[in-house]
């Protein structure tokens, strides 16, 4: 690396050796940050230290509020971190959590979309319409059904993008006109009842029973990311740009290894790995894969962070606003569809309720800022378990549901209160 | 040290720009020839940001002609000023500031490596260009919004630079600088003329100006107001052109034309 480095005019970077006092000279184009870790664990914990001290929390308050709640409930009935229990946890999320990546997208704009739930819903009529009134083939009735929520999202996208409407004002007109829409084609019954053992049953219901299958998973997962991490490493070595060391890889490796056997093991104690959180993993990689490495995920970031520089940078504004709120009510459709298939209906409630507001909470209380140009997809994982685990723990102690929705309130509110502090502690930091 | 070839790389033929009941721009000429600097100046409201919005497609003419080396062109978008090789630094910087900065210098124009964003290349070549640039950063991984307001300007010229620009508009550089990054940023412009780039320089600071500029092109109340050759013309005459005092060679004559004509 100090072949690049050297070039820098008066710079003294030689080796390891000099790093440090380059450093602290701070005079350099070298990250400080990067040189510090590469110091070895303890430059890494010094550096995580920093970060929180300027208000960068990430996803650390929601991991300690999961880990909170999970020994509460778990200190009052010993059945939720069972196995039963955990995998229901988790497989009740994926309907929500889908919707909540979608809106991931949208904060991530500094906009919101408050149509989620009823396209959800619109989205679940449309299949059992097409599939159990006018007999079309399940595959086909899936992908019309996905397609709709698309249609709608691009609709919304269009008026606020094009004609100018604010967000806000536009899905509030589709929350009330798609669940009109969804009870005028539900026709008067109100409630379609799905074939049991049809394709959008096992969506939520088909568990790899092979203890193999969750396993196999999660070492593909943990060999891919330090695999991955060791060849990014690499070729920012071989680059003559800063690289994280050997060390930092494996600790990052053990990180993501604990938790990936653990969640294994447990589904494999129950009926084994359910195939709804397959899909939603896919989902929430495949996105974080979008947002954090395709130029298209950087313009979102961008318009989030300065919708003028954008379009001085020559982004097409319009076209990444409409295509951000397609995307919203896509997996609101795709989410509506789990929520159907652990249904087994679609009725005149599906989308309603306190979905939409548990869609928007999870992806703020997962660290997703409402403020626009911070959010990551891991953000409705993370959230969405929240708001499940407080469901769940209450649901076992035979908590009413007014109860719980008072509690998921006051966390969505304490989300919040953190994600405006840490802003404010960013500002004076001189970040955000 | 001035070579100027015959055809200008960009001239404006009798622009004009109205913002409602504001004339911002009328009839304003201007010319520039490769490896010139030509400073921009007036007073506040003159009109100068919004010359440069329409030279850059952000804010286009309502009338006149733009020409690009020596042809006719139509700038009615950012990306069209971009693809003739007009590179442009706003007063107000334009870098988002939850982006890093090598997000931000490539922000536009990221360079993709099978349909993936190529951090390495892209951090690479931000390290290089600031490198030779001699600009200093504490880290090209952190937050615009952390730097200093000095910082983020040499930030934002250098992305002006990626994209191997003929022409570069400089909007205040300076006004926002130490002594130390001023120094800096004139001999990046002198940099830019070596490269043999046209540069316009919108400034304030005449000693700026008589330190890089070559040409001063003076702007009153939106229309053109005298082009001087900084080496033969005195700071004082510069000034009174732009305030428009009466002692102004080019005002007085104006003003006995029109005595003349009534
Ligand atoms: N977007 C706008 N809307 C209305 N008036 C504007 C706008 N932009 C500039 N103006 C007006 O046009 C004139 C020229 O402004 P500007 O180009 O910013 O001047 P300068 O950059 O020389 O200080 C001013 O009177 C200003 O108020
Ligand atoms: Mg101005």
């Amino acid at each position: 690396m100090s072949a690049n480095l050297s070039r820098t005019e008066g710079d003294p970077v030689e080796g390891a050796a000099s790093d440090a006092s380059a450093a602290e000279g701070a005079v350099t184009v070298v990250d400080p940050r990067l040189l510090v870790r590469q110091q070895g664990f303890k430059g890494y914990l010094d550096d995580f230290g920093r970060k929180l001290r300027s208000g960068e929390l990430g996803s650390l308050p929601v991991v300690i509020g999961l880990i909170i709640i999970a020994l509460v409930f778990q200190f009052q009935d010993t059945r939720f971190l069972g196995a039963q229990n955990l995998n229901n946890l988790f497989v009740d999320a994926t309907g929500t959590g889908l919707i909540a990546v979608g809106i991931v997208f949208v904060l991530i704009l500094g906009e919101i979309d408050l149509s989620v739930g009823s396209v959800s819903g619109l989205a679940s009529a449309v299949f059992a319409v097409l599939n159990v009134n006018h007999g079309m083939p399940e595959w086909e009735a899936l992908i019309l059904a996905v397609l709709s929520g698309a249609l709608v999202g691009a609709f919304h996208g269009f008026f606020f993008a094009r004609i100018g409407v604010p967000a806000f004002v536009v899905t509030l007109a589709g929350l009330l006109g798609w669940n009109g829409l969804m009870l005028q084609i539900l026709g008067s019954n109100g409630t379609i009842n799905l074939d049991a053992d049809g394709l959008l049953s096992q969506l939520t219901n088909y568990y790899f029973s092979d203890v193999a299958v969750a396993y196999g998973v999660a070492l593909l997962a943990v060999v891919a990311f330090f695999g991955l991490s060791f060849l990014d490493s690499r070729r920012r070595e071989a680059a003559g740009v800063p690289s994280r060391p050997l060390s930092e890889i494996v600790l990052r490796t053990v990180f993501v290894a604990v938790p990936a056997f653990l969640i294994a093991w447990l589904f494999n104690n129950f009926k084994g790995l359910p195939l709804a959180v397959v899909i939603f993993l896919a989902f929430v990689i495949g996105l974080d894969f979008v947002l954090r490495r395709t130029s298209y995920g950087r313009k979102v970031f961008a318009l989030g962070g300065s919708v003028e520089a954008a379009r001085r940078a020559g982004i097409n504004v319009i076209a990444i606003r409409i295509s951000v709120f397609a995307l919203a009510g896509t997996m609101a459709a795709l989410g509506g569809l789990f929520l159907a298939s652990q249904l087994n209906a679609a009725n005149q409630s599906s989308g309603a309720g306190s979905l939409l507001m548990n869609a928007i909470a999870a992806a703020v209380i997962g660290g997703t800022s409402l403020f626009g140009g911070r959010g990551k997809t891991w953000s409705a994982l993370l959230g969405v378990l929240v708001i499940q685990a407080i469901a769940s723990g209450m649901a076992l102690l035979g908590i009413a549901a007014a109860v719980q929705q008072m509690i998921t309130g006051a966390v969505l509110l304490a989300a919040v209160v953190i994600d405006s502090v840490s802003r404010k502690t960013q500002k004076t930091a001189g970040r955000a | 040290m001035i070579h100027v070839s015959a055809t200008p790389v960009l001239a404006l033929r009798g622009v004009s720009k109205r913002f409602g009941a504001v004339q911002a721009l009328t009839d304003v000429e201007l010319e520039i020839h490769p490896g010139e600097v030509v400073a921009l100046v007036g007073d506040n409201g003159a009109g100068k940001s919004t010359l440069v919005k329409a030279i850059a497609g952000v804010g286009p003419a309502d009338d006149g002609a733009i020409e690009w080396e020596g042809r006719p062109v139509t700038i009615d978008r950012p990306h069209t000023a971009q693809g003739l090789g007009i590179a442009t630094v706003y007063q107000d910087l334009a870098l988002c500031d939850n982006l890093d900065v090598v997000g931000n210098l490539f922000l536009g124009r990221e360079i993709v490596r099978a349909g993936i964003l190529d951090e390495v290349e892209m951090e690479r070549r931000s390290r290089e260009l600031l490198a030779t640039l001699s600009i200093r950063i504490p880290s090209v991984r952190i937050p615009v919004a952390s730097l200093s307001g000095g910082q983020r300007q040499t930030v934002a010229i250098a992305r002006s630079l990626l994209g191997e620009p003929k022409v570069v508009i400089l909007d205040e550089p300076t006004a926002a600088l130490g002594v130390e990054q001023t120094a800096q940023v004139l001999d990046l412009v002198e940099r830019l003329r070596e490269r043999d780039l046209g540069v316009i320089l919108i400034s304030h600071n005449m000693a700026d100006v008589k330190a890089v500029a070559d040409r001063v092109a003076v702007l009153r109340l939106g229309r053109n107001n005298g082009v001087f050759d900084v080496r033969t013309t005195s700071q004082e005459e510069i000034i009174s052109a732009i305030t428009g005092a009466t002692d102004n060679a080019v005002t007085r004559r104006a003003a006995r034309t029109t005595e003349a004509q009534k």
